[in-house]
């Protein structure tokens, strides 16, 4: 029909990839259906949900609003690259304890985000929390247990919690 | 208090996540909740009220979780939808591109059905593809599927409907007023009368008089996992579904017919389901019998998955509303009579709008004790999506307008709102609107004490009256009391009939045998506890059978708060069953440990065949209901709950923000407190977005706002602190004493919200939702009398 398509080759989750597709095909959809990675999820397809959220290069970006052709040599992560040895990653291991995912739909993409809130922010404020997950629309928890998850995952445990954490704005 | 029954003893007991004697407060507590459970029930540990992990949960965090979208067949083809682009009229002609070579593709119309032409719901009344005619836009009329799905989008808009256009009906009025009819005789899907005392004897003497029209907008559920299944067909074994669905058996039913199979060669399974809050209860049916019908014409295993703007444009919302009080109270603000009127807009077809209209009905008069009650109540057809099932299920429609009612009562009779409220709450003893005599307590006056004590009411109140004249930031704080009856209503679950039970694998787990459909809210999790906990053993012992109708019997449908509390029950049943039989054929002792256990299966299978143990629906005592009268006990339990929202208004943006929110509930007894609070968090977000942001807006009858982007739900940053209180008293007829949780939440953000938007700006809004749009057209008005009168 036409011209094979260029071989772009990046890698994901510590693995090298190559794949051979239209180069507007959004990332999302190649990580799906090419390379069979079906925990990141689409809710909109253009932006506002969040649950295609993976880390490219170390930013958090949303799959469906990146052409694959963008990620040549790039560095990605998607959930299935969160856990180490089997052992749940401190925010997956969070998120199972505090109730932080309910019908897990927005789950991988929540957990991208958080992933990347807490390498730039450690210890996040309860500020810091609403604005890195802002980009993540959840629908099920109203966000109080996520909000919990992600307190938890950084290791401020009720005690070290400042009472009104949670409620300040 | 668990006043009733030893096993809340282990709540009495657990400490560390402060679970007292009152209250499970668990929201602020900010405990980090240990994992390691000692789940054993030959101790004295208990399983439900613990905060086990979320059955499901590792699978969905690490992004293992199969969703429907994530799951393929062999040679599987994708299907997508031609819909009308025109609310109302004749198809005239259907033509095909002929720059397409549709031989590729698979087509199917209503003549390719086998059967009936009908979703089966309540009327069948609903064709599953349209028939020469259509009567809202975006109605499915015909089929494609190819084994690309990047081809189908070209495809779809390559077919050219061509109509002989009606006029349409788009309001409760227009149909009222029957400018056309169409649906029926008269437009009227249902209409209820229920009728108490004697309101017209009332009016001449009562002190006051105050009346009141309040309106609700429809509402998307916006799960985050859109409409999707996945479809095959043979010839021998018939018609096999995948689906993110919430009632299995719902879509039995319809398949069945469109068919022309008997029930043997129709299966339906349940896929993972990333939300669906009543979205997929009935729609499921629909979208299941297209990915059928285009599996039977192309030969191939099809998948259909809606994108965000088709869902949003053709699946269904929450029923818009009209709502009109009329109330008498003597002098001192007791009420004498309520006549209310409510009228909801059912859309096109009949679908779920008389139930929808029966729970509107039955919770319009809310907790409150009136000797004289009269509510008309009618559902109306318009050329809309039919609107559908939706958190709630009528009863936020009718306590929104009921509990901003109550405010604007308090203010004509110069009452305190909280005052009002607490002058005419049901108590035990009490009957409510259908002469239901509350045989179980009501603490309605305790949850309220409480929801003033942990919200500081009373000094918010005052230090917003106090700073408010001085800021363009105007503070308020809004108050709405409820009910949510817990359960389908009157006959419901006696009709319904449900069977449930577990077996014992020879693999050695025991297994939950329901229909019910984990989308969430935590059935697999809150299931297995109550099994665990009924038999004895570890709750990883226990696991969920699939939601497959090849595998479980019919539980009912998993909506109407009523999992835990109905299914939950038998479960309760089933697993005492178990051991009795266990105890009768295979010399279990009293006290066993796990190897004892899964060893006395083992001789029961040797001796008896499989270990299964099923029990059926049994009604609690005493109950009965009147479906001509709508008379007697409309639900078997009432869930209690008391919101409190603070709220800013900005002046100058005019937008509107809940800063604080508190919600107090009686709930039965809680199961498991981390996800029965995070229900309560997620409906009270679900009820800010129904107030403050979430409008569908319809051009010529079709969603013009079917995006993300500009259907806005509340995000991180949106949702305030949100409090959340358990006070427990147990329902003995539930499982371990659990009631309805579910839907309550949706029930009072609303009200509470607009309440406090009156107390902080003078304004009383009637209607939701109320976006800055919607303030601004009020305050404008304001202002500019303002101006005028000091000119």
């Amino acid at each position: 029909m036409s011209a094979p398509w260029p071989i772009i080759r990046f890698t994901v989750n510590s693995e090298s990839c190559a794949v051979q597709v239209p180069p507007m095909k959004r990332l999302l959809d190649v990580l799906r259906e090419d390379l069979h990675l079906t925990g990141t999820k689409e809710g909109c397809g253009e932006g506002e949900c969040g649950s295609c959220s993976v880390r490219m290069n170390g930013e958090l970006v949303n799959s469906c609003l990146v052409p694959v052709l963008q990620a040549e040599g790039a560095d990605i992560q998607t959930v299935e690259g969160l856990a180490l040895n089997g052992k749940l990653h401190p925010l997956q291991q969070a998120f199972l304890d505090c109730g932080g995912a309910q019908c897990g739909i927005c789950t991988p993409g929540m957990l991208m985000a958080a992933a990347q809130l807490i390498e730039r922010h450690p210890h996040p404020s309860m500020a810091q929390i609403r604005e890195g997950l802002a980009g993540n629309l959840c629908r099920c928890t109203g966000f109080m247990r996520i909000f919990e998850s992600v307190l938890a995952a950084t290791t401020q445990t009720a005690e070290s919690v400042p009472a009104k954490a949670l409620n300040a704005r | 208090m668990c006043w009733r029954g030893l096993w809340c003893g282990w709540l009495n007991n657990a400490s560390a996540l402060n679970l007292g004697r009152d209250v499970v407060c668990y929201a602020s507590t900010h405990v980090a909740i240990a994992v390691s459970l000692p789940m054993s029930t030959n101790t004295t540990t208990r399983i439900v009220g613990a905060p086990v992990p979320r059955k499901e949960g590792a699978g969905k965090l690490l992004g293992r979780a199969l969703y429907v979208d994530d799951i393929e067949r062999k040679d599987m083809w994708h299907g997508a939808t031609v819909r009308s682009s025109i609310p109302r009229g004749f198809i005239r002609s259907i033509e095909f591109d002929r720059r397409i070579d549709w031989s590729q593709y698979a087509v199917v119309t209503a003549a390719d059905i086998p059967g009936e032409n009908h979703i089966q719901l309540i009327v069948a009344d609903q064709p599953c593809l349209a028939d020469g005619v259509v009567n809202h836009c975006d109605e499915a009329i015909l089929l494609l599927a190819h084994p690309d799905r990047h081809k189908l989008r070209e495809a779809v808009e390559a077919v050219r409907v061509e109509y002989d256009p009606l006029p349409p009906i788009f309001t409760i009025e227009e149909s009222e007023r029957q400018d056309q009819t169409v649906w029926g005789r008269d437009n009227l899907f249902k209409s209820f009368l229920l009728e108490t005392g004697d309101v017209d004897s009332v009016w001449k003497s009562a002190a006051h008089i105050v009346e009141g029209e309040y309106r609700t907008g429809a509402q998307e559920h916006l799960y985050i996992e859109n409409n999707g299944v996945i479809a095959e067909w043979s010839p021998e074994s018939g018609v096999t579904i995948w689906g993110s669905l919430q009632c299995p058996y719902y879509v039995h039913k319809t398949l069945i017919k469109i068919f022309d199979l008997p029930e043997e060669r129709v299966r339906v399974v349940q896929t993972e389901t990333g939300g669906a809050f009543g979205g997929k209860e009935d729609y499921p049916s629909m979208l299941a019998s297209h990915a059928a019908l285009l599996a039977m014409k192309s030969g191939h295993p099809i998948k259909m998955v809606y994108d965000r703007m088709e869902d949003l444009a053709a699946t269904t919302k929450r029923h818009p509303s009209r709502t009109r009080h009329r109330t008498a109270l003597d002098k001192d603000g007791k009420l004498l009579a309520m006549e209310i009127d409510l009228a909801t807009d059912g859309g096109a077809y009949a679908t779920l709008s008389s139930t929808v209209l029966s729970r509107a009905t039955l919770h319009a008069a809310g907790p409150y004790s009136c000797p004289n009650v009269r509510i008309r109540s009618k559902s109306w057809a318009t050329n809309k999506v039919p609107y559908g099932a939706f958190r709630g299920f009528g009863a936020p429609q009718a306590i929104f307008a009921l509990e901003r009612h109550m405010d604007e009562i308090a203010t004509a009779l110069g009452i305190d709102p909280v005052e009002l409220r607490r002058r005419n709450f049901l108590h035990d003893g009490d009957t409510t609107a259908t002469e239901q005599v509350m045989r179980e307590p009501v603490i309605m006056d305790r949850l309220l004490d409480r929801v003033l004590h942990e919200s500081g009411y009373y000094a918010r109140r005052t230090r917003f009256a106090r700073e408010n004249p001085s800021g363009t930031v105007k503070r308020g704080i809004g108050i709405a009391a409820f009910y949510h009856g817990s359960g389908f209503t009157g006959s419901g679950e006696r009709i319904l009939n449900s069977l449930a039970g577990v077996d014992v694998t020879p693999e050695g787990k025991v297994r939950v045998l329901v229909s019910n459909t984990e989308f969430g809210q935590g059935t697999n999790t809150v299931l297995t506890q109550i099994a665990a906990e009924a038999i004895g053993i570890d709750y990883d012992d226990v696991t969920m059978a699939a939601a497959d109708t090849g595998m479980v019997p019919n539980s009912g449908p998993t909506v109407a708060s009523r999992t835990v509390m109905v299914v939950g029950r038998l479960i309760e049943r089933a697993g005492l069953q178990l051991l009795a039989m266990l105890r009768e054929h295979a010399a279990l002792g009293t006290r066993f440990t796990r190897n004892e256990f899964f060893s006395a299966c083992e001789r029961y299978r040797a001796a008896k065949g499989e270990v299964v143990s099923l029990v059926r629906y049994e009604a609690p005592p005493g109950i009965f209901w009147d479906d001509e009268k709508y008379h007697g006990e409309a639900y078997p339990s009432y869930a209690w709950s008391i919101h409190v929202a603070q709220v800013a208004v900005d002046m100058v943006t005019l937008s509107a923000e809940v800063e604080e929110f508190w919600a107090v509930q009686e709930v039965g007894c809680v199961l498991n407190p981390v996800l029965a609070t995070g229900q309560i968090e997620g409906g009270v977000a679900q009820g800010i977005g129904y107030a403050l942001y979430e409008k569908v807006l319809l051009q010529n009858g079709h969603m013009a706002n079917n995006q993300m982007t500009n259907y806005i739900i509340p995000t991180a940053e949106d949702v305030p602190p949100i409090h959340v209180y358990f006070e427990e008293i147990p329902f003995r007829y539930g499982g371990y004493g659990a009631k309805g949780i579910g839907e309550l939440p949706h029930d009072g953000p609303a009200p509470a919200i607009v309440n406090a938007i009156k107390d902080a700006t003078g304004i009383s809004f009637h209607a939701i939702p109320l976006l800055p749009e919607d303030l601004l057209t009020e305050l404008g008005v304001r202002q500019t009398a303002e101006e005028s009168a000091t000119l």
